[in-house]
């Protein structure tokens, strides 16, 4: 599976440097922490972000830090492709009082309002109406924002779901609607809880523009994210993306939830006819083809690690959290 | 700013309608949203002007979906806005509990502090009209049980202007829950800006005998039982609770602690609600200065009726509490 090169020559050779770096940083952030989950140090569920890359990457490579972001259980990807530190997320990962949710939160509650990603959480489709409301504050305030919601296929069995795009139709919001569609919703095959599969389908209804296109292509989404952030962004209403992706990793931590293995889950050639469309290692094979070294990519790998290698120690040398602090931000002072 | 002419009487229904068009003219992130905010069938008169002053983009009717209008209103709050999410009856709140609970409520503990959800959801009881058992409940206990937020139930229009300016300034959730029934009560309601503290209860009658503690519209109820009690030589201690949650555990106490006698009335069911939690704090804290047991009146566990006459017979009023006092008083220890 390779990358075609229909409009992509506006891309300069740094960003598209940059897309493939923040497409290794999280993988690289979400393998460390598989190993770390097998050997026992992270005992918090951790839905891993592993291959599905391109998405956050190629969407938050549109959007600037005064955009919203709202996330999910799978939320690494999007708190790191916003600009969330690599080193609080471990942090938070490991419990510690450093993490950017003070150790209360965990991998499913990563947030940084500096940054404009204002949360995350692991009830399905739960902050698809947050990502609304940012959307309606900023068209309150004539601020210029958009917010964008990121939910999985297993979000598009929640009411709450037609209820947001009815809403936000209804009242142009700067919103997107970004689906990224795995498949799976937890251990259900998408077969088995939609009787369409095009997710993008539920958007026609409420007269939102919907497009559905391959989620580990990083250029095909940047390409989508480059024409539609700016619509939604002066006031042509929201938007509603279905990207076709898969993890690489199963439902929450390593298991990959292979047929035959105890979770049972995925037929193993589907898994290795995606493993050929890793967005990571196919974007390699684009730049390499256009004229990018090896080298390169040695060099940005070996940042990569040492950045993880960095925020792995800083979590393991943070302080828990006090047990004094147990009861600290239940009420806001 | 205009200062109160003295004596200015307004209705409970439009002292919040006051403390609306004040907190939207001086604080630009203020805005309503809910079903109903264009309706008086809905809303009363408590939105009155506001849509004509402020227009729709800062009064905004809705479609019934209360999940995604109350995770909208969640979401403003994150995003900076101070917005009032309102549920014309609170039986729509159900609908709602995600946004309510699940992520208003936790937000500000599961992210360490970043970031609060300085939301006021308002929910109006509605009962009695025979409208039954999905447009009379009063649920303000459920929300009660969940940490992170605060729930207040003001009783007369004073409050209920001044706990709506401090539940939308505050920088929590604040469930606002109002009474139908309160809707008509007149009273002073000052003409400037101010706040009711959340977290104090008031005491609107003092009296040596028996401590009342009332919610809502029992405060109502309990101030008529207060006066039947006095011509029978009974001084009853009054205490409006106004606020649900944080509990002013310390105004309860210490009229306990001088009266000995407690008698609890509250608009909710009897089993597992906020009357319950109040005795057991009594209990846990001041047990030795009980001199009978507690009395509670509450709605029996029983959904609420349509018929009229089953209406009359479901909601306990001013003589059940003179009735539960008179069981207070009357025991004597074996």
């Amino acid at each position: 599976m390779t990358i075609s090169n229909e409009s992509r020559n506006d891309l300069s050779p740094e960003k598209l440097l940059s897309l493939y770096k923040n497409m290794l940083r999280i993988r690289e952030a979400e393998e460390r922490m598989s190993d770390l989950v097998i050997s026992g140090e992270i005992k918090c569920p951790c839905h891993l972000y592993s291959g599905e890359e391109a998405i956050a990457v190629g969407m938050c490579s549109q959007l600037s830090s005064e955009d919203y972001i709202f996330s999910n259980h799978r939320s690494h990807g999007h708190y790191l492709a916003k600009g969330g530190s690599m080193k609080e997320l471990f942090a938070e990962v490991l419990g510690k009082e450093t993490g950017c949710s003070g150790g209360r939160g965990g991998s499913m509650h990563v947030i940084d309002p500096n940054i404009g990603m204002l949360g995350s959480a692991p009830i399905v489709a739960g902050t698809i109406s947050l990502a609304l409301g940012a959307a309606l504050a900023s068209k309150i305030r004539g601020d210029g924002r958009v917010a964008v919601s990121f939910f999985g296929d297993g979000a598009s069995g929640e009411g709450v779901l037609c209820e947001s795009l009815n809403f936000a139709a209804l009242n142009k919001l700067p919103v997107l609607f970004v689906c990224e569609n795995n498949l799976y919703a937890t251990h259900m095959p998408i077969s088995e809880i939609r009787v369409s599969p095009r997710i993008v389908d539920l958007a026609r209804p409420f007269g939102i523009k919907g497009e559905r296109v391959d989620g580990n292509d990083v250029l095909k989404v940047y390409e989508w994210a480059s024409r539609t952030v700016e619509q939604c962004r002066q006031g042509n209403g929201p938007v509603f993306v279905e990207f076709l992706t898969y993890r690489m990793r199963g439902h929450v931590g390593p298991d990959d939830n292979i047929q035959g293995a105890h979770t049972d889950i995925r037929p193993k050639d589907e898994i290795e006819k995606w493993r050929k469309k890793d967005p990571v290692t196919r974007f390699e094979r684009y730049l390499l083809a256009n004229g990018f070294s090896d080298g390169r990519f040695d060099e940005i790998r070996r940042s990569v690690v040492k950045e993880v290698d960095e925020a792995l120690a800083f979590a393991r040398n943070s302080p828990y959290p006090n047990q004094e602090g147990l009861h600290d931000y239940v009420f806001a002072q | 700013m205009t200062m109160s002419s003295p004596n200015r009487k307004l209705s409970y229904s439009l002292a919040i309608n006051e403390a609306l068009h004040q907190m939207m003219s001086t604080d630009s992130g203020v805005f309503l949203i809910g079903q109903g905010v264009k309706s008086p069938w809905y809303v009363g008169n408590t939105a009155q002007g506001l849509l004509e002053r402020f227009g729709p983009e800062r009064v905004i009717d809705t479609p019934i979906s209360e999940n995604a209008m109350t995770g909208t209103a969640v979401g403003a709050a994150l995003a900076g806005m101070r917005p009032v999410a309102v549920h014309p009856r609170m039986d729509f709140m159900l609908y709602a509990f995600d946004p309510i609970i699940n992520e208003a409520a936790n937000w500000f503990y599961m992210n360490g502090g970043r970031r609060s959800a300085p939301v006021v959801i308002w929910g109006i009881i509605n009962r009695g009209g025979e409208q039954a058992a999905q447009h009379s409940q009063a649920l303000h206990a459920m929300f009660a049980h969940a940490p992170g937020l605060k729930v207040v139930m003001p009783s007369t229009p004073y409050d209920a202007k001044g706990l709506m300016i401090a539940a939308i300034r505050d920088d929590n959730p604040v469930i606002y829950i109002d009474d139908r029934w309160l809707y008509n009560d007149e009273a002073d309601v000052p003409e400037e800006v101010y706040e009711v503290p959340i977290g104090k209860a008031a005491v609107r009658r003092e009296g040596g005998d028996v401590t009342i503690v009332a919610i809502s519209y029992m405060s109502v109820q309990a101030l008529l039982a207060a006066e039947t009690l006095a011509r029978k030589g009974i001084e009853a201690e009054v205490i409006d609770l106004r606020t649900l949650k944080p509990l002013d555990e310390e105004t309860i106490l210490a009229s306990v602690r001088k009266t000995g006698c407690l008698v609890v009335a509250d608009v909710g069911w009897l089993s597992f609600g906020a009357s319950a939690e109040i005795v057991a704090r009594i209990t846990e804290k001041a047990f030795a200065s009980l001199k009978a047991p507690v009395q509670r009146v509450a709605l029996p566990d029983t959904p609420a009726p349509m018929s009229a006459p089953l209406e009359k017979a479901y909601y306990p009023m001013a003589q059940e509490i003179v009735s539960a006092v008179e069981v207070v008083m009357a025991y004597k220890p074996a």
